[in-house]
Protein backbone atom coordinates (compact mmCIF):
# COMPACT_ATOMS: atom_id res chain seq x y z
CA UNK A 1 0.00 0.00 0.00
CA UNK A 2 2.78 2.48 0.72
CA UNK A 3 6.35 1.56 -0.53
CA UNK A 4 9.21 3.84 0.26
CA UNK A 5 12.43 2.67 -1.55
CA UNK A 6 16.13 4.16 -0.74
CA UNK A 7 14.65 7.88 0.49
CA UNK A 8 16.99 10.48 1.17
CA UNK A 9 16.59 13.93 2.66
CA UNK A 10 19.15 16.38 3.87
CA UNK A 11 18.03 20.04 5.54
CA UNK A 12 19.64 22.83 5.09
CA UNK A 13 22.56 21.18 2.78
CA UNK A 14 25.53 23.12 2.41
CA UNK A 15 25.11 25.27 5.49
CA UNK A 16 26.44 24.23 9.05
CA UNK A 17 22.89 23.04 9.99
CA UNK A 18 23.05 20.10 7.53
CA UNK A 19 20.69 17.10 8.65
CA UNK A 20 20.70 14.07 6.78
CA UNK A 21 16.99 13.45 8.22
CA UNK A 22 16.19 10.63 6.20
CA UNK A 23 19.18 7.77 5.23
CA UNK A 24 18.37 5.02 2.49
CA UNK A 25 14.87 4.65 4.51
CA UNK A 26 12.93 1.42 2.99
CA UNK A 27 10.03 0.78 3.91
CA UNK A 28 7.08 -1.26 2.19
CA UNK A 29 3.67 -1.84 4.22
CA UNK A 30 0.76 -4.14 3.31
CA UNK A 31 -2.70 -3.07 2.77
CA UNK A 32 -4.10 -3.03 6.44
CA UNK A 33 -1.11 -3.06 7.84
CA UNK A 34 -1.32 -0.80 11.30
CA UNK A 35 2.31 0.20 11.85
CA UNK A 36 2.93 2.14 15.13
CA UNK A 37 6.74 3.81 14.85
CA UNK A 38 9.00 4.38 17.68
CA UNK A 39 12.16 6.18 17.58
CA UNK A 40 14.08 8.55 19.57
CA UNK A 41 13.88 12.76 19.16
CA UNK A 42 15.43 13.44 15.80
CA UNK A 43 14.97 10.23 14.45
CA UNK A 44 13.59 10.69 11.51
CA UNK A 45 9.74 10.14 12.17
CA UNK A 46 8.28 12.94 11.48
CA UNK A 47 10.47 13.60 8.37
CA UNK A 48 9.19 10.08 7.00
CA UNK A 49 5.42 11.14 7.78
CA UNK A 50 6.00 14.81 5.98
CA UNK A 51 7.66 12.99 3.40
CA UNK A 52 5.20 11.15 1.97
CA UNK A 53 2.44 13.69 2.84
CA UNK A 54 4.73 15.67 0.44
CA UNK A 55 5.07 18.40 2.85
CA UNK A 56 8.62 19.07 0.87
CA UNK A 57 10.00 17.10 -1.61
CA UNK A 58 12.65 13.99 -1.40
CA UNK A 59 16.27 14.21 -2.44
CA UNK A 60 15.98 10.72 -3.81
CA UNK A 61 14.11 7.71 -3.60
CA UNK A 62 10.61 7.19 -5.06
CA UNK A 63 7.58 7.34 -2.71
CA UNK A 64 4.84 4.65 -3.82
CA UNK A 65 0.94 4.86 -2.45
CA UNK A 66 -1.01 1.92 -3.51
CA UNK A 67 1.09 1.64 -6.55
CA UNK A 68 1.39 5.13 -7.87
CA UNK A 69 4.13 6.77 -7.86
CA UNK A 70 3.59 10.50 -6.02
CA UNK A 71 7.21 11.27 -5.39
CA UNK A 72 6.78 14.21 -7.71
CA UNK A 73 3.14 15.74 -6.77
CA UNK A 74 2.71 18.43 -4.39
CA UNK A 75 1.12 17.62 -1.10
CA UNK A 76 -2.76 19.22 -1.90
CA UNK A 77 -2.66 16.46 -4.85
CA UNK A 78 -1.03 13.69 -2.61
CA UNK A 79 -4.17 14.31 0.36
CA UNK A 80 -6.29 12.39 -2.13
CA UNK A 81 -5.20 9.43 -0.89
CA UNK A 82 -3.88 10.20 2.74
CA UNK A 83 -5.35 11.46 5.87
CA UNK A 84 -3.58 13.02 8.41
CA UNK A 85 -3.78 14.14 12.06
CA UNK A 86 -0.60 16.03 13.65
CA UNK A 87 0.97 16.48 16.93
CA UNK A 88 -0.36 19.98 17.63
CA UNK A 89 -4.21 20.29 17.95
CA UNK A 90 -4.08 23.65 16.10
CA UNK A 91 -2.95 22.03 12.88
CA UNK A 92 -5.66 19.93 11.49
CA UNK A 93 -8.82 22.15 12.17
CA UNK A 94 -9.79 25.48 10.82
CA UNK A 95 -10.29 27.74 14.26
CA UNK A 96 -12.40 30.25 12.57
CA UNK A 97 -14.85 27.75 10.58
CA UNK A 98 -17.52 25.74 12.69
CA UNK A 99 -17.12 22.00 13.13
CA UNK A 100 -19.73 20.91 10.25
CA UNK A 101 -17.77 23.25 7.75
CA UNK A 102 -14.25 21.69 9.13
CA UNK A 103 -16.19 18.63 8.27
CA UNK A 104 -17.49 19.42 4.84
CA UNK A 105 -14.20 20.25 3.62
CA UNK A 106 -12.64 17.63 4.49
CA UNK A 107 -15.40 15.46 2.78
CA UNK A 108 -14.45 17.29 -0.18
CA UNK A 109 -10.55 16.23 -0.02
CA UNK A 110 -9.21 14.85 -3.42
CA UNK A 111 -12.44 16.23 -5.26
CA UNK A 112 -12.60 19.51 -7.48
CA UNK A 113 -13.99 22.28 -5.05
CA UNK A 114 -17.42 23.64 -7.23
CA UNK A 115 -19.63 26.53 -7.02
CA UNK A 116 -22.05 23.94 -5.82
CA UNK A 117 -23.05 24.37 -1.91
CA UNK A 118 -20.31 23.89 0.41
CA UNK A 119 -21.98 21.29 2.67
CA UNK A 120 -25.84 20.15 2.21
CA UNK A 121 -28.52 18.84 4.72
CA UNK A 122 -28.08 15.48 3.74
CA UNK A 123 -24.52 15.97 4.88
CA UNK A 124 -25.30 17.33 8.28
CA UNK A 125 -27.08 14.36 8.88
CA UNK A 126 -24.48 12.17 8.13
CA UNK A 127 -22.05 14.38 10.07
CA UNK A 128 -24.07 14.14 13.22
CA UNK A 129 -24.28 10.43 13.06
CA UNK A 130 -20.36 10.37 12.99
CA UNK A 131 -19.70 12.68 15.50
CA UNK A 132 -22.20 10.59 18.10
CA UNK A 133 -19.52 7.89 17.65
CA UNK A 134 -16.37 10.12 19.28
CA UNK A 135 -19.18 10.26 21.73
CA UNK A 136 -18.07 13.79 23.03
CA UNK A 137 -20.98 15.59 22.96
CA UNK A 138 -19.64 17.61 19.43
CA UNK A 139 -23.01 16.19 17.23
CA UNK A 140 -24.57 18.96 19.56
CA UNK A 141 -22.34 21.57 18.64
CA UNK A 142 -22.18 21.19 15.20
CA UNK A 143 -22.05 25.21 14.08
CA UNK A 144 -19.82 26.02 16.57
CA UNK A 145 -16.33 27.34 15.80
CA UNK A 146 -13.60 25.11 16.16
CA UNK A 147 -11.15 27.20 18.14
CA UNK A 148 -13.67 27.24 21.32
CA UNK A 149 -12.72 23.38 21.43
CA UNK A 150 -10.31 21.65 23.86
CA UNK A 151 -7.35 20.08 22.33
CA UNK A 152 -8.58 16.26 22.57
CA UNK A 153 -11.70 17.45 20.83
CA UNK A 154 -9.80 19.12 17.98
CA UNK A 155 -7.64 15.52 17.30
CA UNK A 156 -10.79 13.32 17.83
CA UNK A 157 -12.83 16.02 15.14
CA UNK A 158 -9.11 15.84 12.80
CA UNK A 159 -9.21 12.01 13.46
CA UNK A 160 -12.94 12.01 12.17
CA UNK A 161 -12.25 14.70 9.14
CA UNK A 162 -8.99 12.16 8.32
CA UNK A 163 -10.80 9.37 7.59
CA UNK A 164 -13.99 10.68 6.49
CA UNK A 165 -13.21 10.34 2.60
CA UNK A 166 -11.37 6.58 3.60
CA UNK A 167 -7.66 7.15 2.53
CA UNK A 168 -5.66 4.59 1.04
CA UNK A 169 -3.24 5.41 3.98
CA UNK A 170 -3.61 7.12 7.53
CA UNK A 171 -0.48 9.44 9.11
CA UNK A 172 -0.70 10.17 12.43
CA UNK A 173 2.10 11.71 14.12
CA UNK A 174 2.18 11.62 17.66
CA UNK A 175 -1.50 13.01 17.76
CA UNK A 176 -2.15 12.11 21.70
CA UNK A 177 0.77 13.61 22.74
CA UNK A 178 -0.16 17.28 23.09
CA UNK A 179 -3.45 16.01 25.58
CA UNK A 180 -3.62 14.80 29.31
CA UNK A 181 -3.45 11.16 29.85
CA UNK A 182 -6.81 10.71 30.17
CA UNK A 183 -8.23 12.33 26.71
CA UNK A 184 -5.11 10.84 25.38
CA UNK A 185 -6.68 7.25 26.02
CA UNK A 186 -9.57 7.83 25.01
CA UNK A 187 -8.50 9.37 21.36
CA UNK A 188 -6.34 6.69 21.10
CA UNK A 189 -9.39 4.20 21.35
CA UNK A 190 -11.11 5.90 18.63
CA UNK A 191 -7.93 5.68 16.75
CA UNK A 192 -8.32 1.65 17.08
CA UNK A 193 -11.84 1.84 16.31
CA UNK A 194 -11.86 3.77 13.03
CA UNK A 195 -8.60 2.26 11.98
CA UNK A 196 -10.13 -1.50 12.66
CA UNK A 197 -13.52 -0.80 11.49
CA UNK A 198 -12.15 -0.05 7.67
CA UNK A 199 -9.29 -1.60 7.95
CA UNK A 200 -7.23 1.33 7.05
CA UNK A 201 -3.40 1.39 6.28
CA UNK A 202 -2.04 3.23 9.07
CA UNK A 203 1.07 4.59 10.08
CA UNK A 204 1.12 5.62 13.89
CA UNK A 205 3.83 7.87 15.34
CA UNK A 206 4.30 7.74 19.32
CA UNK A 207 6.68 7.99 22.01
CA UNK A 208 5.11 5.75 24.28
CA UNK A 209 6.33 2.56 24.29
CA UNK A 210 3.69 0.41 25.89
CA UNK A 211 0.91 2.01 23.15
CA UNK A 212 3.27 1.13 20.31
CA UNK A 213 3.05 -2.55 21.64
CA UNK A 214 -0.14 -2.34 22.70
CA UNK A 215 -1.54 -0.96 19.28
CA UNK A 216 -1.43 -2.71 15.76
CA UNK A 217 0.09 -5.02 13.84
CA UNK A 218 3.69 -4.30 13.64
CA UNK A 219 6.19 -2.11 14.71
CA UNK A 220 9.14 -0.17 13.48
CA UNK A 221 11.65 1.52 15.09
CA UNK A 222 13.72 4.32 13.76
CA UNK A 223 17.12 5.08 14.41
CA UNK A 224 19.18 7.85 12.43
CA UNK A 225 16.57 8.36 9.46
CA UNK A 226 16.13 4.36 8.84
CA UNK A 227 14.10 1.67 10.15
CA UNK A 228 16.63 -0.62 12.33
CA UNK A 229 13.89 -2.33 13.66
CA UNK A 230 10.74 -4.33 11.93
CA UNK A 231 8.28 -6.52 14.34
CA UNK A 232 5.48 -8.31 13.48
CA UNK A 233 2.82 -11.20 13.40
CA UNK A 234 3.20 -13.16 16.41
CA UNK A 235 6.06 -11.87 17.32
CA UNK A 236 5.11 -8.19 17.67
CA UNK A 237 1.67 -9.66 20.06
CA UNK A 238 4.35 -11.31 22.37
CA UNK A 239 6.58 -8.20 22.75
CA UNK A 240 7.73 -6.47 25.69
CA UNK A 241 9.65 -3.12 26.48
CA UNK A 242 12.20 -5.39 27.58
CA UNK A 243 12.46 -7.23 24.40
CA UNK A 244 12.20 -4.12 22.60
CA UNK A 245 14.83 -2.31 24.22
CA UNK A 246 17.58 -5.30 23.60
CA UNK A 247 16.32 -5.46 19.93
CA UNK A 248 17.13 -1.82 20.19
CA UNK A 249 20.42 -2.05 21.34
CA UNK A 250 21.16 -5.05 18.73
CA UNK A 251 20.02 -3.04 15.77
CA UNK A 252 22.39 0.35 16.72
CA UNK A 253 24.91 -1.52 18.07
CA UNK A 254 24.96 0.40 21.34
CA UNK A 255 22.89 0.25 24.77
CA UNK A 256 23.51 3.19 25.74
CA UNK A 257 20.84 4.92 23.46
CA UNK A 258 18.19 2.70 24.94
CA UNK A 259 18.23 4.87 27.87
CA UNK A 260 17.65 7.79 25.36
CA UNK A 261 14.87 5.95 23.95
CA UNK A 262 13.39 5.64 27.63
CA UNK A 263 13.89 9.03 28.08
CA UNK A 264 12.59 10.14 24.74
CA UNK B 1 -22.65 81.57 15.12
CA UNK B 2 -19.19 80.09 14.16
CA UNK B 3 -20.21 76.95 15.28
CA UNK B 4 -23.83 76.91 14.09
CA UNK B 5 -21.87 77.56 10.82
CA UNK B 6 -20.25 74.99 10.86
CA UNK B 7 -22.79 72.50 12.63
CA UNK B 8 -24.62 73.58 9.17
CA UNK B 9 -22.15 72.51 7.19
CA UNK B 10 -21.40 68.90 8.33
CA UNK B 11 -25.03 68.35 8.08
CA UNK B 12 -25.11 69.91 4.17
CA UNK B 13 -22.32 67.29 3.77
CA UNK B 14 -23.79 64.59 5.39
CA UNK B 15 -24.81 63.12 2.78
CA UNK B 16 -22.12 63.10 0.28
CA UNK B 17 -20.17 61.31 3.33
CA UNK B 18 -22.27 58.59 3.02
CA UNK B 19 -22.42 58.32 -0.42
CA UNK B 20 -18.65 58.56 -0.61
CA UNK B 21 -17.90 55.85 2.31
CA UNK B 22 -20.46 53.47 0.98
CA UNK B 23 -18.08 53.55 -2.59
CA UNK B 24 -15.10 53.14 -0.28
CA UNK B 25 -16.94 50.48 1.57
CA UNK B 26 -16.81 48.52 -1.80
CA UNK B 27 -13.19 48.48 -1.76
CA UNK B 28 -12.95 47.66 2.46
CA UNK B 29 -15.22 44.67 1.16
CA UNK B 30 -12.58 43.72 -1.23
CA UNK B 31 -9.62 44.21 1.30
CA UNK B 32 -11.57 42.34 3.65
CA UNK B 33 -11.27 38.97 1.67
CA UNK B 34 -7.46 39.43 1.66
CA UNK B 35 -7.13 40.53 4.81
CA UNK B 36 -9.61 38.77 6.96
CA UNK B 37 -9.98 36.12 4.97
CA UNK B 38 -6.58 35.39 3.61
CA UNK B 39 -5.21 37.07 5.96
CA UNK B 40 -2.38 38.55 3.47
CA UNK B 41 -1.28 42.56 3.65
CA UNK B 42 -2.30 43.49 -0.03
CA UNK B 43 -0.88 47.15 -0.31
CA UNK B 44 -1.97 45.92 -4.36
CA UNK B 45 -5.12 48.28 -3.80
CA UNK B 46 -3.56 51.31 -3.40
CA UNK B 47 -2.54 51.01 -7.24
CA UNK B 48 -5.48 48.61 -8.28
CA UNK B 49 -8.09 51.26 -7.18
CA UNK B 50 -6.36 54.21 -9.41
CA UNK B 51 -6.94 51.33 -12.22
CA UNK B 52 -10.16 51.22 -12.29
CA UNK B 53 -11.04 54.39 -11.90
CA UNK B 54 -8.69 55.21 -14.85
CA UNK B 55 -9.60 52.27 -16.57
CA UNK B 56 -13.78 53.44 -16.30
CA UNK B 57 -12.39 56.69 -17.41
CA UNK B 58 -10.47 55.78 -20.50
CA UNK B 59 -13.58 53.61 -21.29
CA UNK B 60 -16.13 56.23 -21.41
CA UNK B 61 -14.13 58.46 -22.84
CA UNK B 62 -13.60 56.23 -26.05
CA UNK B 63 -17.57 56.26 -25.98
CA UNK B 64 -18.01 53.13 -24.34
CA UNK B 65 -21.12 52.36 -21.92
CA UNK B 66 -21.29 52.71 -18.42
CA UNK B 67 -22.12 49.44 -17.43
CA UNK B 68 -18.69 47.78 -19.95
CA UNK B 69 -16.77 50.28 -18.80
CA UNK B 70 -17.25 48.76 -15.10
CA UNK B 71 -16.66 45.92 -16.19
CA UNK B 72 -13.18 46.26 -17.75
CA UNK B 73 -12.52 48.37 -14.44
CA UNK B 74 -13.28 45.23 -12.78
CA UNK B 75 -11.68 42.70 -14.85
CA UNK B 76 -8.13 44.97 -14.97
CA UNK B 77 -8.11 45.07 -11.07
CA UNK B 78 -8.25 40.97 -10.95
CA UNK B 79 -5.78 41.18 -13.45
CA UNK B 80 -3.65 43.42 -11.05
CA UNK B 81 -4.36 40.70 -8.09
CA UNK B 82 -3.50 38.11 -10.59
CA UNK B 83 0.23 40.00 -10.69
CA UNK B 84 0.38 39.92 -7.15
CA UNK B 85 -1.00 36.13 -6.54
CA UNK B 86 1.94 35.23 -9.46
CA UNK B 87 4.46 37.00 -7.99
CA UNK B 88 3.98 35.79 -4.14
CA UNK B 89 2.72 32.31 -4.85
CA UNK B 90 5.06 30.91 -8.15
CA UNK B 91 7.97 33.65 -7.50
CA UNK B 92 7.92 33.11 -3.70
CA UNK B 93 7.97 36.46 -2.72
CA UNK B 94 6.20 37.41 0.71
CA UNK B 95 3.31 38.58 -0.04
CA UNK B 96 3.49 42.12 1.62
CA UNK B 97 6.31 42.85 -0.92
CA UNK B 98 4.80 41.04 -3.93
CA UNK B 99 1.88 44.05 -3.44
CA UNK B 100 4.40 46.63 -3.18
CA UNK B 101 5.58 45.65 -6.54
CA UNK B 102 2.43 45.14 -8.26
CA UNK B 103 1.53 49.00 -6.59
CA UNK B 104 4.65 50.77 -8.25
CA UNK B 105 4.40 48.87 -11.54
CA UNK B 106 0.67 49.84 -11.38
CA UNK B 107 1.12 53.80 -11.20
CA UNK B 108 3.07 53.52 -14.42
CA UNK B 109 -0.02 51.75 -15.93
CA UNK B 110 -2.52 53.85 -14.90
CA UNK B 111 -0.89 56.93 -16.35
CA UNK B 112 -0.75 55.29 -19.34
CA UNK B 113 -4.49 54.16 -19.08
CA UNK B 114 -5.24 57.92 -18.66
CA UNK B 115 -2.99 59.16 -21.39
CA UNK B 116 0.19 60.07 -19.38
CA UNK B 117 -1.77 62.75 -17.58
CA UNK B 118 -2.76 62.32 -13.95
CA UNK B 119 -6.34 63.11 -14.50
CA UNK B 120 -8.66 62.07 -16.70
CA UNK B 121 -12.55 63.81 -16.44
CA UNK B 122 -15.49 61.98 -16.90
CA UNK B 123 -17.87 64.45 -16.53
CA UNK B 124 -21.58 63.63 -15.50
CA UNK B 125 -22.97 66.56 -18.29
CA UNK B 126 -20.87 64.60 -20.86
CA UNK B 127 -20.84 60.62 -19.56
CA UNK B 128 -24.00 58.61 -18.60
CA UNK B 129 -22.67 57.64 -15.27
CA UNK B 130 -23.80 55.81 -12.42
CA UNK B 131 -22.83 57.90 -9.75
CA UNK B 132 -21.97 61.86 -9.18
CA UNK B 133 -21.66 64.12 -6.87
CA UNK B 134 -24.16 66.37 -8.25
CA UNK B 135 -26.79 64.24 -8.39
CA UNK B 136 -27.02 64.34 -4.86
CA UNK B 137 -27.93 68.19 -5.64
CA UNK B 138 -30.18 67.53 -8.90
CA UNK B 139 -32.41 64.95 -6.38
CA UNK B 140 -32.60 67.20 -3.83
CA UNK B 141 -33.98 70.21 -6.04
CA UNK B 142 -36.45 67.66 -7.68
CA UNK B 143 -34.30 67.76 -11.39
CA UNK B 144 -33.44 63.94 -11.24
CA UNK B 145 -35.83 61.32 -9.94
CA UNK B 146 -35.49 59.78 -6.36
CA UNK B 147 -33.53 56.73 -7.54
CA UNK B 148 -30.26 58.60 -9.03
CA UNK B 149 -29.66 59.59 -5.66
CA UNK B 150 -26.06 58.25 -5.04
CA UNK B 151 -27.13 56.53 -1.72
CA UNK B 152 -29.56 54.80 -3.30
CA UNK B 153 -27.46 53.75 -6.28
CA UNK B 154 -24.13 52.67 -4.14
CA UNK B 155 -26.24 51.38 -1.50
CA UNK B 156 -27.80 48.74 -3.95
CA UNK B 157 -25.07 48.28 -5.75
CA UNK B 158 -23.30 47.01 -2.04
CA UNK B 159 -25.76 45.01 -1.76
CA UNK B 160 -25.64 43.17 -4.47
CA UNK B 161 -21.87 42.66 -4.12
CA UNK B 162 -23.06 41.60 -0.62
CA UNK B 163 -25.36 38.82 -1.88
CA UNK B 164 -23.13 37.45 -4.71
CA UNK B 165 -19.98 37.30 -2.03
CA UNK B 166 -22.13 35.65 0.78
CA UNK B 167 -23.37 33.21 -1.68
CA UNK B 168 -19.54 32.47 -3.30
CA UNK B 169 -17.73 32.35 0.53
CA UNK B 170 -20.80 29.54 0.99
CA UNK B 171 -19.42 27.55 -2.21
CA UNK B 172 -17.20 24.34 -2.01
CA UNK B 173 -14.38 27.07 -3.72
CA UNK B 174 -15.24 29.79 -1.21
CA UNK B 175 -15.17 27.57 1.43
CA UNK B 176 -11.94 26.21 0.53
CA UNK B 177 -10.59 30.10 0.25
CA UNK B 178 -11.77 30.74 4.18
CA UNK B 179 -9.97 27.70 4.69
CA UNK B 180 -7.01 28.36 3.02
CA UNK B 181 -6.77 31.40 5.31
CA UNK B 182 -7.90 29.97 8.43
CA UNK B 183 -5.27 27.10 8.40
CA UNK B 184 -2.80 26.77 5.21
CA UNK B 185 -1.89 23.19 7.14
CA UNK B 186 -5.07 21.85 7.08
CA UNK B 187 -6.41 23.25 3.54
CA UNK B 188 -3.22 21.19 1.90
CA UNK B 189 -3.58 18.22 4.51
CA UNK B 190 -7.75 18.46 3.01
CA UNK B 191 -6.60 18.24 -0.45
CA UNK B 192 -7.19 21.70 -1.29
CA UNK B 193 -4.42 23.80 -3.50
CA UNK B 194 -3.90 27.27 -1.61
CA UNK B 195 -1.61 29.06 -4.12
CA UNK B 196 -4.60 29.04 -6.37
CA UNK B 197 -6.82 30.02 -3.75
CA UNK B 198 -4.53 32.99 -3.04
CA UNK B 199 -4.55 33.96 -6.43
CA UNK B 200 -8.26 33.80 -6.68
CA UNK B 201 -8.64 35.88 -3.48
CA UNK B 202 -6.25 38.34 -4.62
CA UNK B 203 -7.78 38.77 -8.00
CA UNK B 204 -11.53 39.19 -6.64
CA UNK B 205 -10.54 41.16 -3.45
CA UNK B 206 -8.91 43.50 -6.04
CA UNK B 207 -11.59 43.58 -8.94
CA UNK B 208 -13.45 45.20 -6.34
CA UNK B 209 -11.37 47.65 -5.00
CA UNK B 210 -10.80 48.83 -9.27
CA UNK B 211 -14.77 48.72 -9.12
CA UNK B 212 -14.85 50.84 -6.00
CA UNK B 213 -12.42 52.96 -7.81
CA UNK B 214 -14.64 53.11 -11.02
CA UNK B 215 -17.32 54.51 -8.67
CA UNK B 216 -15.26 56.98 -7.42
CA UNK B 217 -14.28 57.98 -9.94
CA UNK B 218 -17.39 58.87 -11.54
CA UNK B 219 -18.53 60.36 -8.30
CA UNK B 220 -15.80 62.82 -8.29
CA UNK B 221 -15.97 63.36 -12.20
CA UNK B 222 -12.40 62.44 -12.97
CA UNK B 223 -9.73 59.78 -12.06
CA UNK B 224 -6.85 61.06 -10.14
CA UNK B 225 -3.27 59.47 -10.07
CA UNK B 226 -3.54 59.40 -6.71
CA UNK B 227 -6.82 58.66 -6.20
CA UNK B 228 -6.11 55.71 -4.34
CA UNK B 229 -3.12 56.85 -2.03
CA UNK B 230 -3.92 55.22 1.43
CA UNK B 231 -7.01 53.51 0.53
CA UNK B 232 -5.36 50.47 2.28
CA UNK B 233 -5.63 53.01 5.45
CA UNK B 234 -9.37 53.91 4.79
CA UNK B 235 -9.62 50.25 3.87
CA UNK B 236 -8.36 48.87 7.26
CA UNK B 237 -10.82 51.39 9.08
CA UNK B 238 -13.77 50.75 7.41
CA UNK B 239 -12.95 46.82 8.61
CA UNK B 240 -12.37 47.45 11.78
CA UNK B 241 -14.37 50.82 13.04
CA UNK B 242 -17.03 47.69 11.39
CA UNK B 243 -15.99 44.83 13.80
CA UNK B 244 -16.01 46.99 16.62
CA UNK B 245 -18.94 48.30 16.10
CA UNK B 246 -21.37 45.48 15.05
CA UNK B 247 -18.85 42.77 16.02
CA UNK B 248 -20.88 41.71 18.92
CA UNK B 249 -24.01 41.69 16.91
CA UNK B 250 -23.32 40.62 13.12
CA UNK B 251 -21.75 37.30 13.38
CA UNK B 252 -23.38 36.10 9.98
CA UNK B 253 -20.91 36.87 6.95
CA UNK B 254 -23.31 38.51 4.91
CA UNK B 255 -23.94 40.60 7.95
CA UNK B 256 -19.91 40.64 8.76
CA UNK B 257 -19.42 42.35 5.34
CA UNK B 258 -22.75 44.94 6.13
CA UNK B 259 -20.54 46.03 9.10
CA UNK B 260 -17.95 47.04 6.83
CA UNK B 261 -19.74 48.77 4.29
CA UNK B 262 -21.45 50.80 7.83
CA UNK B 263 -17.44 51.14 8.85
CA UNK B 264 -16.44 52.98 5.84
CA UNK B 265 -19.38 55.41 6.40
CA UNK B 266 -18.38 56.44 9.85
CA UNK B 267 -15.28 57.02 8.96
CA UNK B 268 -16.15 58.96 6.25
CA UNK B 269 -18.58 60.82 8.81
CA UNK B 270 -15.99 61.34 11.27
CA UNK B 271 -13.58 62.55 8.64
CA UNK B 272 -16.32 64.85 7.44
CA UNK B 273 -17.12 66.01 11.39
CA UNK B 274 -13.41 66.58 12.06
CA UNK B 275 -13.02 68.74 8.42
CA UNK B 276 -16.17 71.20 8.78
CA UNK B 277 -16.91 71.44 12.68
CA UNK B 278 -13.31 71.64 13.97
CA UNK B 279 -12.15 73.77 10.68
CA UNK B 280 -9.41 71.48 10.13
CA UNK B 281 -7.20 71.63 7.29
CA UNK B 282 -7.72 68.69 4.79
CA UNK B 283 -4.13 68.34 4.37
CA UNK B 284 -4.18 67.06 7.82
CA UNK B 285 -6.63 64.08 7.53
CA UNK B 286 -3.92 61.67 6.24
CA UNK B 287 -2.07 61.80 9.56
CA UNK B 288 -4.87 61.90 11.66
CA UNK B 289 -6.18 58.74 9.56
CA UNK B 290 -3.18 56.74 9.85
CA UNK B 291 -2.76 57.29 13.56
CA UNK B 292 -6.44 56.04 14.17
CA UNK B 293 -5.82 52.89 12.37
CA UNK B 294 -2.52 52.36 14.29
CA UNK B 295 -4.77 53.16 17.55
CA UNK B 296 -7.72 50.93 16.30
CA UNK B 297 -4.86 47.95 15.39
CA UNK B 298 -3.17 47.84 18.67
CA UNK B 299 -6.39 47.87 21.13
CA UNK B 300 -6.93 44.46 20.11
CA UNK B 301 -3.46 43.35 20.46
CA UNK B 302 -3.79 44.96 24.21
CA UNK B 303 -6.70 43.28 25.13
CA UNK B 304 -5.69 39.91 23.58
CA UNK B 305 -2.00 40.87 25.64
CA UNK B 306 -4.25 40.77 29.21
CA UNK B 307 -6.13 38.11 28.52
CA UNK B 308 -3.15 36.02 28.17
CA UNK B 309 -1.05 37.82 31.64
CA UNK B 310 -4.55 36.73 33.37
CA UNK B 311 -4.83 32.52 32.18
CA UNK B 312 -0.88 32.93 33.06
CA UNK B 313 -1.18 34.25 36.59
CA UNK B 314 -4.08 31.79 36.98
CA UNK B 315 -2.16 28.77 35.60
CA UNK B 316 0.59 29.78 37.95
CA UNK B 317 -1.67 29.93 41.17
CA UNK B 318 -2.90 26.90 40.08
CA UNK B 319 0.51 24.82 39.81
N1 LIG C 1 12.05 21.53 8.28
C1 LIG C 1 13.23 21.19 8.82
N2 LIG C 1 14.32 21.96 8.62
C2 LIG C 1 15.50 21.61 9.14
N3 LIG C 1 15.73 20.51 9.86
C3 LIG C 1 14.70 19.70 10.10
C4 LIG C 1 13.40 19.99 9.59
N4 LIG C 1 12.56 19.00 9.97
C5 LIG C 1 13.30 18.14 10.69
N5 LIG C 1 14.59 18.54 10.76
C6 LIG C 1 15.68 17.82 11.42
O1 LIG C 1 15.67 16.51 10.96
C7 LIG C 1 15.91 15.58 12.02
C8 LIG C 1 14.79 14.61 12.11
O2 LIG C 1 13.65 15.29 12.61
P1 LIG C 1 12.22 14.64 12.83
O3 LIG C 1 11.32 15.74 13.16
O4 LIG C 1 11.89 13.80 11.68
O5 LIG C 1 12.47 13.74 14.10
P2 LIG C 1 11.46 12.87 14.91
O6 LIG C 1 11.91 11.48 14.82
O7 LIG C 1 10.07 13.17 14.50
O8 LIG C 1 11.74 13.40 16.36
P3 LIG C 1 10.73 13.78 17.54
O9 LIG C 1 10.52 12.52 18.27
O10 LIG C 1 11.49 14.76 18.34
O11 LIG C 1 9.49 14.33 16.93
C9 LIG C 1 16.11 16.44 13.25
O12 LIG C 1 17.47 16.61 13.48
C10 LIG C 1 15.47 17.74 12.92
O13 LIG C 1 16.11 18.81 13.58
MG1 LIG D 1 8.38 14.23 15.34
Amino acid sequence: MLELSHVWKTFNAGTVNEKVALQNLNLKLEPGDFVTVIGGNGAGKSTMLNAVAGVFPVDEGSILIDGQDVSALPEYKRAKLIGRVFQDPMMGTAATMQIEENLALAARRGKPRTLRSGITAAERAEYREKLKILDLGLEDRMTSKVGLLSGGQRQALTLLMATLQQPKLLLLDEHTAALDPKTAAKVLEATKKIVESSNLTTLMITHNMRDAIAYGNRLIMMYDGHVVVDVRGEEKKALTVERLLDLFSQASGSDEVSDKLILS
Amino acid sequence: MDFLDNLNGFVNALPGAVAEGLIWGIMAIGLFITYKLLEISDLTVDGSFCTGGAVCAAMMTAGFNVWFAMLMAFLSGMAAGWVTGFLHTKCKIPAILASILTQLGLWTVNMAVMGMRSTMAILAVNNDVMVAMVFLEEVALGMKPFFYHPILTVGLFSAVIIGLLYWFFGTERGASIRATGANVHMARAQGINTDFNKVLGLMLANGLVALSGSLLAQYKGSAEINMGRGAIVIGLAAIIIGEVTFGKLFKNFALRLVAVSLGAIIYYIVIQMVISLIDVDAQYMKLFSAAVVAVFLTVPNLQKGKARHKKERKEVQNA
